[in-house]
């Protein structure tokens, strides 16, 4: 595997499948990149991968190094913290973060620097007027804790970051040249980390190896290796497989391949879908979105991801394929059948996930809820899409993530629902017959009861906000 | 993010970067974990109970020490020394004996060639228990008289009768949880053994010295025999104070068996799950008070979660009782702390140190008055403020500066309170809104000094080499407060020269000896008096010297801006300094410090436990959405007291970062327990620290301009811990928007974290209280 880090190119040989990017960067001397959490829940890792679009575009994103797979930087430019000054001047964002007095004790430090300086490099790249700084950089450390400074030093550091004109891109020339002309199709796989590139090539290792060591983003897999210290003697990393990396948009059906990330479905959804973005923003970090995928959310099979039940009261289906190529379709709904537990046969993966525009366009309110507003997992997630005409339901699905074992629709009460006329009176007869159907458990992240009131609510607030009633949410007034 | 951040300006010139703000921006600054390895270097991991309470009936390690990679596997019986680590009082056995204390209690320990294989190697013991009856709660501890010491109170006249006797009366009790510290170093230990049968070891601790004595114990060697260096933390908080030893002292076994280099570092829910945290507190109080809300009398009983062992909870339940008054006088008085032994890992030191539990139970009380007597919460705090003839605290300290009347008067002003007060009470009478607002101003007042009085005492050591170059140590240790930034500051301005001539490096207990943690605020305090102190026994041998050497008075000669002016000459410091070397002067120097006027009795509760007081006042606003709990702190206004500050920048990173870990404990951050005693919020993902967007979008913070009027440091306040009480005013701010749902008549009893699910739980009590007044 070859790729460009910070200023050099280097051929990495002979490394384990599950090496992480961290453990590879420290091993390697740069230990300027830290170990916070190993669960890319603190951002102390963070570092900058470049790699060409496919629309022939270089992009830099910033991903967690703690549980992204060494394998994965094929053909990339990775920049540390410590490949970011350029011949001895510091770089904006480590200017900046200075100058304001932004570091104490400074262990996360090197992760915001990175974020920080993934803002300004998108700010190069991009043609568009910056808009709110404030609101840019908060965004844009959404995946970087900071125990010491209280934040304020980081976020003006930030601004004023993006407000250097004398930026200059990370991409070097010789960075460039690698990034644009590196092979991908002969890109030999290392050792036991294998990087399919078309869903034939991916059959035959599925076939072979079951479907157990699929890896996209690696965002919740990667856990297994730091946190239960499994080991993985071999990896498939789809995230390659052209065809599971493909949007496709018509008027009828939006098309979204299983190795696209979250970050870009938050761009499919920016005109169509006001709530999917916001529950999109509030998914994750930035550093998770860049690489987890909406085929990793299903796949993982948790009763308390977000997107299932978005999809569910969307009426998507999944296009599911084996290791002999054989592909079937099923609904987002029919995917689960138990904890933890899918519909995928040994040898089967989720190819795409295809979305009825039509379905997008109705009324629909997701709402989650969850301890902490950015990154992190929900207690209650509520999904609602309504249609009709103004004096009777036409139809409505609901459904919730985090109130059972899988993401489940609450047909009993769109039952109930279903060709009437919408009144008060019927919305508290509803909630009060969703309180009959669900049995939510306690956790560490809400009890049973409050998870229940939650559920009811946001049924309450989703059909009244249907009859015209405006009910914002604490995070919408600011 | 904020409208305006300010500070004096006429503290501006102290202003300094972190000393090691490009080398954290750049990567280069260096922790524990970024020691190249050498290539026979072992990693150590621990086995852990399963049970909280358990007798360990047999421990099968055969698989273990089977294990590819495992070099070498210790229990309790391979301890060469003593085997019990307490800081202070015993109880605190490094690795378990016959009975497991708490889930997660160190069984054994192994050290591999790798941290990987060591954690597979002890995840292949085979374990016998006997599940003994676990203690989980304050409460079933007070009910079975479960102590780790001692209960101890204050008592002032009758209270009983005098509160019996008062005109209003109210009680309340709260549940108030601990905190996960989360510095982003996680606990980590490197140790080299030496040739001399010792070990260097390479630590992430405030407490050098106590990592050095446990280290030398458990090994069964003279203290001389073992270095402890400490250059930085990557955060502490009060969690590297006594729980950084262990994993020096079973990284310092293994090196001394193995004669290889050891690095026990805990990878994060090991460390979640296996070193203390903040207590949880039972609180309990009952208030007697006048027409005007002026408290008559108080009985508080703090009751703290201590866990398995003492470690340093006498202090922390001394900290909270010295301190449940926040600023208020009680007259008579009965304030009880007990220290409840619990099936638990054994609660330590976090910022504050007990005081933020004493405290809330003081705010809790002025919030539950104003509204029996349908006040506002600040008339009443304002009415029970420490003033002339109410000025003995309930330990027999005389409050001698009454600074807070001050403070909140200014912040009061210039935050709008009284305008807001009643847009606030419009907004909350306002229709059919689903939103309500809070707001309040409360107010902190910490005492600073050690309460264990010994430890007041700092000590620094300081080289003047013959390029004019100076080099400094001193016993305390850099977690990011800044201390070394503030030390240099002090020691370029005790001699006259430039920061720059300056060099602070690591903390070394062969340097330093006999430290006192980097603890209680106390670090630049203590630290910067004994810098001062080498200081000026060298500027003073360099001026005597260039008296008799240029044959004139001693007041003929200033050292200012790194030159010597000696009569109407001018010479570059460096000149002067190595002139005195060549004429055979000494140009190094120990320097010393010990607090002075202190001094306690507990058993009179007569004294001075503190040296000083630091103050500071916060109002906070928030907006609360009544259908799910759900909301947001919009505006923080800060004031305080910092004396004149050693460097400002520094002071408000300490204050807003304060500030913020301070709402977090008070908020989203929820320490959770199974009935098991297994802990449930134990990552990151189910534990959650305030991330930059809960940060108040308006957050005005500014220093209150007043020297310290005792002797400190160039009349400089500490910093470290006080700010992070300042928080309470978010606390109070969702208790009071809460209360509005009911008119201000009724005052949930709300329990800390106020998480959505809390303030929800709120909500709904008050609105019960308006269905049964409407009934």
């Amino acid at each position: 595997m070859e790729f460009v880090l910070n200023k050099e190119r280097v051929q990495v040989l002979d490394i384990d499948a599950d090496t992480t990017v961290l453990n590879l960067l420290r091993q390697r001397g740069l230990v300027g990149t830290k170990e916070g959490c190993a669960s890319g829940d603190c951002g102390a890792c963070t570092v900058m991968v470049g790699a060409v679009t496919s629309d022939g575009q270089i992009e830099y994103k910033i991903v967690n190094a703690c549980i992204t797979l060494a394998g994965s930087l094929a053909g990339t430019h990775v920049v540390t913290v410590e490949g970011l000054q350029n011949g001895g001047e510091l770089h904006p964002a480590q200017r900046a973060m200075v100058e304001h007095h932004a570091s104490q004790c400074g262990y996360c430090t090197p992760g915001f620097v990175m974020s920080l300086a993934n803002l300004v490099e998108e700010q190069i790249e991009s043609d568009q007027p910056a808009g709110n700084l404030c609101e840019i950089v908060t965004r844009g450390i959404s995946g970087n804790l900071c125990r010491c400074t209280g934040y304020r030093p980081i976020v003006d550091a930030g601004i004023s970051a993006l407000n250097d004109t004398s930026s200059l891109s990370v991409c070097h020339d010789d960075a460039r040249d690698f990034l644009q002309t590196y092979d991908h199709e002969n890109d030999p796989a290392d050792g036991s980390y294998h990087r399919p590139r078309c869903l034939e090539d991916l059959d035959r290792f599925v076939g072979a190896h079951g479907n157990q060591c699929l890896v996209a983003g690696a965002t919740d897999f990667g856990l297994e290796i730091t946190q239960r210290w499994t080991r993985f003697p071999m990896i498939i990393d789809i995230s390659k497989v052209i065809e599971m990396r493909e949007i496709g948009i018509s008027d009828d059906e939006i098309s979204i391949g299983a190795s696209v990330s979250y970050s870009e479905v938050e761009q499919i959804f920016a005109e169509r879908s006001y709530p999917f973005v916001h529950i999109l923003h509030r998914l994750g970090s930035r550093q998770i979105r860049n690489t987890g995928t909406l085929g990793g959310n299903f796949a993982n099979a948790s009763p308390i991801a977000d997107t299932p039940p978005v999809f569910i009261v969307w009426e998507a289906t999944l296009e599911l394929r084996n290791s002999k190529g054989q592909t079937r379709e099923v609904s987002a709904e029919e995917f689960y059948v138990g904890y933890r537990e899918t519909i995928l046969a040994s040898d089967e993966y989720i190819v795409r996930i295809v979305i009825p525009v039509a379905c997008v366009d109705r009324f629909h309110r997701l709402y989650k809820h969850s301890k902490r507003i950015e990154d992190d997992i929900s207690s209650v997630m509520g999904a609602f899409s309504i249609w009709g005409d103004d004096q009777n339901i036409g139809g409505i699905r609901i459904s919730y993530g985090g109130m059972a074992a899988v993401p489940v629709r609450i047909r009993e009460v769109e039952a109930m629902l279903m060709g009437a006329a919408l009144n008060i009176e019927l919305v508290e007869e509803a909630c009060a017959r969703l309180r009959t159907v669900m049995t939510p458990m306690t956790d560490v992240r809400a009890s049973a009861g409050f998870r229940m009131d939650m559920a009811v609510e946001m049924l309450d607030r989703a059909l009244r906000e249907y009859m015209g009633e405006k009910l914002p949410r604490v995070d919408d007034l600011l | 993010m904020n409208d305006v951040t300010r500070w004096n300006t006429d503290n501006v010139e102290n202003i300094e970067a972190h000393e090691s703000a490009v080398k954290h921006v750049t990567g280069r600054a260096q922790y524990v974990d970024d020691i190249a390895e050498w290539p026979d270097q072992l990693h150590v991991a621990t086995g852990k109970s399963v049970h909280a309470h358990a007798r360990i009936l047999n421990l099968d390690l055969s698989a273990v020490r089977a294990c590819e990679d495992v070099i070498d596997v210790i229990t309790y019986d391979d301890i060469p020394g003593d085997g019990d680590v307490g800081t202070v009082y015993e109880g605190d056995p490094l690795l378990a004996t016959e009975v497991v204390e708490f889930v997660g209690q160190p069984l054994f320990a192994v050290a591999a060639t790798s941290l990987s294989a060591a954690k597979y190697a002890v995840e292949q013991a085979i374990v016998e228990y006997e599940v003994l009856e676990a203690v989980l709660t304050p409460q079933a501890a007070l009910d079975e008289s479960s102590f780790v010491l001692p209960e101890k109170s204050f008592v002032r006249g009758d209270v009983d009768a005098v509160i019996a006797g008062s005109p209003f009366r109210i009680k309340g009790e709260q549940y108030i949880r601990g905190q996960e510290h989360f510095y982003l170093e996680g606990q980590v230990s490197l140790c080299i053994p030496n040739e001399d049968d010792g070990v260097h070891v390479v630590s992430s601790s405030q407490h050098p010295t106590d990592v050095q004595k446990l280290v030398a114990k458990v090994l069964a060697l003279p203290i001389h025999q073992v270095q402890v260096e400490v250059r930085r933390m990557g955060g502490g908080f009060g969690g590297k104070e006594s729980q950084a030893a262990p994993l020096a002292c079973m990284a310092a076994i293994f090196a001394r068996r193995t004669n290889r280099p050891v690095k026990f570092r805990m990878p994060r829910q090991d460390d979640m799950i296996q070193t203390g945290k903040r207590h949880d507190f039972w609180n309990r109080y009952e208030a007697g008070f006048d027409n005007k809300g002026r408290i008559q009398g108080v009985t508080m009983d703090l009751a703290a979660l201590c866990g398995y062992s003492p470690d340093l909870s006498e202090g922390i339940v001394d900290r909270a009782m010295f301190h449940a008054d926040n600023s208020y006088y009680y007259d008579a008085t009965r304030i009880t702390g007990y220290r409840c032994k619990t099936h638990t890992v054994s609660n330590t030191a976090f910022r504050g140190f007990g005081a933020p539990k004493g405290m809330i139970a003081a705010e809790a009380m002025m919030d539950d008055i104003a509204v029996k007597l349908g006040l506002d919460p600040l008339d009443v705090r304002i009415a029970n403020l420490y003033q002339e003839g109410r000025a003995v605290t309930p330990y027999g300290q005389t409050i001698e500066q009454h600074m807070l009347p001050h403070i909140i008067s200014q912040l009061e002003r210039t935050c709008d309170y009284r305008q807001r007060r009643d847009e606030i009470a419009e907004f909350n009478k306002g229709g059919d809104s689903h939103f309500r607002k809070g707001l309040a101003l409360t107010p902190v007042k910490f005492g600073i000094s050690f309460t264990a009085k010994h430890l007041n005492q700092a000590s620094a050591l300081v080289h003047v080499y013959t390029d004019g170059s100076i080099h400094v140590n001193h016993g305390g240790t850099e977690m990011g407060q800044g201390l070394y930034t503030k030390v240099a500051q002090v020691a370029a301005r005790a001699m006259g020269v430039s920061l720059a001539r300056i060099q602070v490096s690591a903390t070394r207990t062969d340097k330093v000896p006999n430290t006192s943690p980097t603890a209680a605020s106390s670090g630049s305090d203590l630290n910067g008096m004994a810098v001062l102190d080498a200081m000026n026994q060298i500027r003073e041998r360099l001026i005597t010297f260039a008296a008799s050497h240029f044959d004139c008075a001693q007041e003929e000669i200033s050292i200012t801006d790194d030159k010597v002016r000696i009569k109407s000459e001018t010479y570059e410091f460096a000149e002067i300094v190595k002139l005195a070397y060549m004429n055979r002067v000494h140009l190094s120097a120990t320097g010393f410090y010990k607090t002075p006027k202190i001094s306690f009795d507990f058993d009179t509760t007569t004294g001075r436990p503190f040296f000083y007081f630091a103050n500071g006042a916060a109002t906070s606003e928030v907006i609360v959405d009544t259908r799910t709990g759900e909301y947001r702190v919009t505006r923080v206004d800060i004031l305080h007291d910092v004396g004149q500050s050693l460097n400002p920048a520094i002071d408000m990173g300490q204050i807003e970062g304060g500030f913020v870990q301070g709402m977090g404990w008070l908020t989203t951050e929820e320490l959770l327990w199974d009935g098991e005693g297994r802990l449930i919020s134990d990552s990151p993902a189910n534990y959650k620290i305030p991330t930059a967007y809960d940060v108040p979008r308006t957050f005005n913070v500014d220093l209150y301009d007043e020297a310290n009027r005792e002797e400190t440091i160039y009349r400089s306040k500490a910093v470290g811990e006080p700010p992070l009480m300042l928080a309470l005013s978010v606390w109070c701010a969702l208790r009071d928007a809460c209360a509005s749902i009911a008119d201000y008549r009724f005052s949930p009893p709300m329990n800390a974290p106020a998480t959505n699910e809390e303030v929800y739980r709120c909500i709904t009590l008050a609105k019960d209280f308006m269905e049964r007044v409407d009934d």
